[in-house]
């Protein structure tokens, strides 16, 4: 890179590589919110509704994954993923598929345990509608989770938020590898290693302003969705 | 069911989105683990186009310290690594991680320190003495800490000054346990004197006071190293084309693209495959 490439030249050029980054860490954040949210969601509501024994350390437990240390997460699915790892002969070590498989893992507690926590809310207004109607315990589920969507949106942002900021998981599963694995927050780190602080700092204000960007798509698909349900 | 449709849409959307990512669809790349300052100082952004076209290999390039670089070797999840620690390297080989190591370049290390110079060692082609005279001032020093080829190379130049630096270290000498990049800019901001690759100091951009204190000094000297990982402990190990990888960077034409890479006019990396005792 020549010496006077400075962040705002690269984003209003559209250079190709800082594209191709973005594109990346979009791909790999949506995709891990995306499965999480399966895994998350369902799990979460069902914790909801559901009374069995240890059910308040299942809660207290998903409340405390929350706080996964995505430098832990990335070394845990380093060792399963490496060759000569469980998973080794997956051969997806070094891939965007393990980034996503890292970031599912980091993302999904946080959905779960929000989701968790807005569906019991939630069935604590409709319980006695839901009872009366006799349903069974599915579709009780599934109604609560359709009442919630629109809170549920501001939980898979969360979700996105967490991570779109990560570098711990990422970089340790990812290489960091130019034109592959690398994304916003790896070449930050990168470029802060290479002492190229102002770059680092536009690639940081892009990044901002991404998560910025769709957290504003989010709340006008929400308001347009909240308006059109009534 | 509103909520199931919407799921497997999601789901399927998703599936899309990772299988249309281009990269996933390329075979013919290798996974090559180096060292920070093969990557930081811009070595391979020069030759690796050049192999690639010549090849359509793909190199994938994991920066890592020495030590790192050759354990993701020991685990088989690199097919070439790419080094400059030989004592480490002969004992990957010996423990049969590695086909056979083939000398490659070398460049040299240079002492940086502030500008003003607390330990007066400025000019001076004797490194261990300088050494001697930062540890005897107590002047800041910054080691990596991290078991790579800079760090092992820096533990080596204080045993040459006569230095056991585990036992004699003071609140002088601090290890970061990070890159040669991060080092530097601690070394920055703390006005201290650190061990670093002249290929990484010369793109190294926040420089604030720091100059270079001693260089030209034989012992300074820095060796890289390439070996294939060895096929019969990791089957998955791409052996052809890791191995085309390394016949090509001892190659003439290999070594021309060495050898072409200038950063200001001054030439980082000269090569030396052919010198039979590197």
């Amino acid at each position: 890179m020549p010496e006077d490439v400075s962040a705002l030249h690269l984003i209003l050029t559209g250079d190709p590589a800082l594209l191709a980054i973005v594109r990346l860490s979009l791909i790999v954040s949506l995709s891990a919110v995306i499965l999480a949210a399966l895994i998350g969601v369902p799990f979460g509501a069902l914790v909801a509704l559901t009374r069995f024994p240890g059910r308040e350390g299942v809660v207290v437990v998903l409340n405390a994954l929350m706080g996964l240390p995505p430098v832990v997460v990335g070394l845990l699915v380093y060792l399963s993923l490496s060759r000569s790892g469980p998973l080794g002969s997956w051969g997806i070590l070094f891939t965007p598929q393990a980034m996503v498989i890292a970031q599912t893992i980091l993302v999904a507690p946080i959905i779960a345990a929000l989701t968790r926590q807005t569906i019991e809310d939630l069935w604590a207004e409709y319980r006695d509608e839901l009872t009366a109607m006799n349903v069974g315990p599915i579709v009780r589920v599934a109604t609560l989770i359709w009442d919630a969507r629109f809170s549920l949106v501001t939980t898979l942002l969360a979700g996105f938020g967490r991570a779109a900021a990560e570098v711990g998981a990422v970089i340790i599963v990812g290489g960091n590898i130019d034109g592959f694995t690398r994304t916003m927050t790896t070449a930050i780190a990168l470029e802060t290693s290479k002492g190229d602080l102002p770059l680092a700092i536009g690639l940081g204000m892009v990044l901002i302003a991404i998560v910025v960007a769709i957290n504003a798509l989010a709340w006008t698909a929400r308001r347009a969705g909240e308006r059109m349900a009534g | 069911m509103h909520t199931r449709r919407t799921l497997i849409a999601i789901a399927a959307i998703g599936t899309l989105l990772l299988a249309a990512h281009p990269s996933l669809a390329q075979d013919k790349s290798i996974i090559v683990s180096s060292t920070t300052s093969t990557q930081d100082s811009g070595l391979f952004g020069h030759i690796l186009p050049l192999f690639k076209s010549k090849t359509g290999i793909d190199v994938k390039v994991l920066s890592q310290g020495t030590g790192q670089a050759l354990d993701t070797g020991r685990r088989g999840d690199a097919d070439v690594v790419f080094v400059h620690a030989k004592s480490a390297e002969e004992k990957f080989l010996t423990e049969g991680f590695g086909v056979k190591r083939f000398p490659v370049m070398y460049n040299d290390f240079v002492l940086i320190g502030p500008k003003s110079d607390p330990a007066g060692i400025k000019g001076s082609k004797d490194v261990a003495a300088a050494l001697k005279t930062i540890k005897d001032k107590g002047a800041p020093f910054i080691s990596r800490g991290d078991k790579s080829g800079t760090h092992i190379a820096e533990i080596n130049l204080w045993k040459i000054a006569g230095i056991d630096i585990a036992a004699d270290k003071g609140p002088w000498y601090k290890e970061i346990g990070q890159g040669m990049g991060a080092a530097l800019n601690t070394a920055s901001a703390s006005n201290a004197y650190v061990l670093t690759d002249r290929g990484t100091w010369l793109s190294f951009k926040n420089r604030g006071d720091l100059i270079v204190a001693v260089e030209g000094d034989k012992r300074l000297f820095n060796q890289y190293g390439v070996m294939l990982v060895n096929p019969a402990k990791h089957p998955t190990v791409k052996k052809e084309l890791g191995q085309q990888f390394i016949d090509w960077l001892i190659s003439p034409e290999g070594h021309k693209a060495i050898a072409d890479y200038k950063i200001n006019g001054e030439q980082l990396f000269y090569p030396n495959a052919q010198d039979p005792g590197a």
